[in-house]
């Protein structure tokens, strides 16, 4: 637990770190391409957890995300709406202002979306397989539409006028040494990352596999199969709504638009693309589908052929599913044996050794 | 007499409008090796599943230990020392041996128990020992036939339920693993055992049930069985 601790307040510093490197020397542009990265990981390492170690298809996670979106903006955003009694505007101040609140409203939105992975779960887990994709794309469409009809968040035309939350280390105005979004979505990164590592190598973590590798069997052993999948659900959906809560206050806008299927289509293409099931591919196929459009963005201005961006977007996914259809990773983790692995004419010495912490850590969770 | 640690009385199950299970009793006393033989299709593994809750039966009652347990979740009678392993062994292919023997332990929560378990299971399976760190879909079909019974054993059942041990395996291999059921036994688990093998099952065991078409046809010792002319004829291949 202390060395979690420990290892988690190094990472933060390395944010802090990173955020105040990337603001100083780091066109802007760039920076929100790898703010865009830090959100797509937090999406795409709790899908993973769902699609990937449980082993339950979900292509609801742009409703999550939608949520979490929404619930953190309408606690830190001005809103202004039409109000139909009166026939003016009216501008609700904003709940909240400080970093703190900003916080808070960042997890409200998380709880919220897990609330609602608890609501989707209980009655669409009795579906397997392509049923249960189906049921929470169609989840994720309600979320949207309802969003689109609920005036008070600003309807079809979305949400603006999101604030961006800094802590001021030193200075004022302009040229202040600030730690910004940067610095609180790869906190958020850290977190949902070292977590899920956490929860992966537990017994618990296990037990999700279990369920993903034979459902019946997982019963008869004595796992309780549908709390564990609604748990799944429950944790892919907070982060989601985590992710979708940085996600507007990096953007400073919100409309239902961007939580169209698509969205969540992205996401489990990311995991499809680093491996279902891996972490550290669901981390990797983030930063690939995240910056290959970017990248590309530029190849087309400079070759002159609009458009050619999303065809070589395809064909480098096309290309993969052909010559490493179980993605780039597999199954398989980043890890100090899995590099040592790479390394010709050695043979893993260690690999009998039980590894006592892995079960240790199971508890914990 | 020992006491009676299952009992099925008036079980009925139904697969929507087809009636699977009409009306099976059945009792198993506490340190037996019960074989349960039919054909396919005869119920026997649905019966196994009313058993460990996975189906509902419509009527009669379902004791384990004295206590009724007609409405127990299947992964709570886990606990209390019911066990199944499941037809074609139900191990999982991309956790390693050790993996899944420890998922065996999921409902036990004593670490020390667990550790002497798991030392046990290797000791009894000592080919399961050497793979520890292969994953369980690399491994022969006898040897996850024993993954699935040494994970079962991991939460220290009394009673076992093995649904088709011999299914798709070499009948060298068939031989040790009913040694290893034999073993079991001995170790004081009793055994609920559901075979379409019909002689190698009634040599291992103390009774048997005849189960035909969703009705228990016939039930007597093992021994009786295995020179009864009617099992002779439907099931032993001999006239």
């Amino acid at each position: 637990m202390r060395r979690s601790l420990a290892t988690l307040l190094v990472a933060l510093a390395i944010c802090a770190g990173m955020n105040l490197f990337l603001a100083q020397f780091i066109e802007e542009y760039v920076v929100q391409v790898i703010n865009m990265v830090g959100v797509s990981i937090i999406l795409a390492v709790s899908l993973n957890v769902i699609n990937g170690l449980t082993g339950q298809f979900s292509l609801g996670h742009a409703g999550f995300m939608a949520i979490g979106a929404y619930v953190s903006a309408f606690f830190t955003t001005d809103l202004s709406y039409f109000n139909p009694d009166t026939a003016e505007y009216v501008t609700d101040p904003a709940l909240v202002s400080s970093v703190w609140g900003y916080l808070g409203a960042l997890i409200a939105g998380g709880v919220a979306a897990a609330v609602a992975g608890v609501l989707v779960g209980i009655p669409t887990l009795r579906l397997k397989g392509d049923y249960l994709a189906i049921a929470t794309l169609g989840f994720g469409e309600i979320v949207r539409i309802l969003i689109t009809n609920f005036e008070k968040v600003g309807g079809a035309n979305g949400l603006s006028g999101v604030p961006q939350f800094q802590i001021v280390l030193s200075g004022e105005g302009k040229d202040a040494l600030a730690l910004d979004g940067t610095f609180f979505i790869f906190s958020f990164v850290i977190i949902c990352v070292l977590l899920s590592a956490q929860l992966q190598r537990s017994t618990f973590g296990r037990a999700l596999i279990a369920v993903r590798e034979n459902e019946l069997a997982a019963e008869v052993m004595g796992i309780p199969t549908v709390r564990m999948k609604i748990f799944a659900f429950v944790y892919g959906a907070f982060f989601a709504g985590i992710a979708g809560g940085l996600f507007a206050h990096l953007l400073q806008t919100v409309t239902p638009a961007s939580f169209t299927f698509m969205k969540s289509v992205e996401v489990v293409v990311m995991l499809v693309l680093g491996g279902l099931g891996s972490m550290t591919g669901a981390i990797v196929g983030a930063i690939v589908l995240t910056v290959l459009p970017e990248a590309l963005r530029d190849v087309e201005q400079e070759a002159d052929l609009p458009g050619i961006r999303m065809v070589v977007y395809s064909l480098v996914l096309i290309l993969l599913m052909i010559f490493r259809p179980q993605g780039i990773f597999g199954q398989r983790e980043l890890s100090l044996r899995l590099l040592r692995r790479l390394v010709p004419g050695r043979r893993i010495s260690g690999d009998e050794t039980p590894k006592p912490s892995e079960d240790r850590k199971g508890t914990e969770l | 007499m020992a006491d009676t640690i299952l009992e099925l009385d008036d079980i009925n199950v139904y697969y929507g409008a087809i009636h699977a299970l009409k009306g099976i009793s059945l009792k198993v006393e506490q340190g037996e090796v019960v074989t349960l033989i039919g054909t396919n299709g005869a119920g026997k593994t649905t019966t196994l599943a009313t058993i460990c809750g996975l189906m509902r039966s419509k009527t009669g009652t379902l004791k384990y230990a004295g206590q009724d347990i007609s409405k127990c979740a299947t992964h709570r009678l886990v606990c209390d020392g019911l066990v199944m392993a499941p037809e074609g062994r139900g191990i999982f292919p991309n956790l390693t041996v050790g993996e899944n023997m420890r998922i065996g332990a999921y409902a036990c929560k004593d670490k020390v128990a667990i550790e002497k378990n798991l030392a046990h299971g290797y000791e009894v399976f000592p080919r399961l020992a050497e793979r520890k760190r292969q994953k369980g879909g690399t491994l022969s079909g006898g040897e996850q036939q024993m993954l699935a019974i040494a994970r079962s054993l991991m939460s220290q059942p009394k009673l076992l339920l093995l649904d088709e041990p011999s299914l798709g395996l070499a009948p060298l291999i068939v031989k040790t693993i009913f040694e290893t059921i034999d073993r079991v036994n001995k170790d004081g688990v009793t055994i609920l055992l559901v075979e379409q093998n019909a002689n190698i099952a009634l040599k291992h065991s103390d009774r048997a049930y005849v189960i035909e078409s969703g009705e228990i046809a016939i039930e007597g010792k093992s021994a009786d069985l295995l020179i009864d002319p009617r099992v002779k004829a439907a099931y032993l291949g001999e006239s």
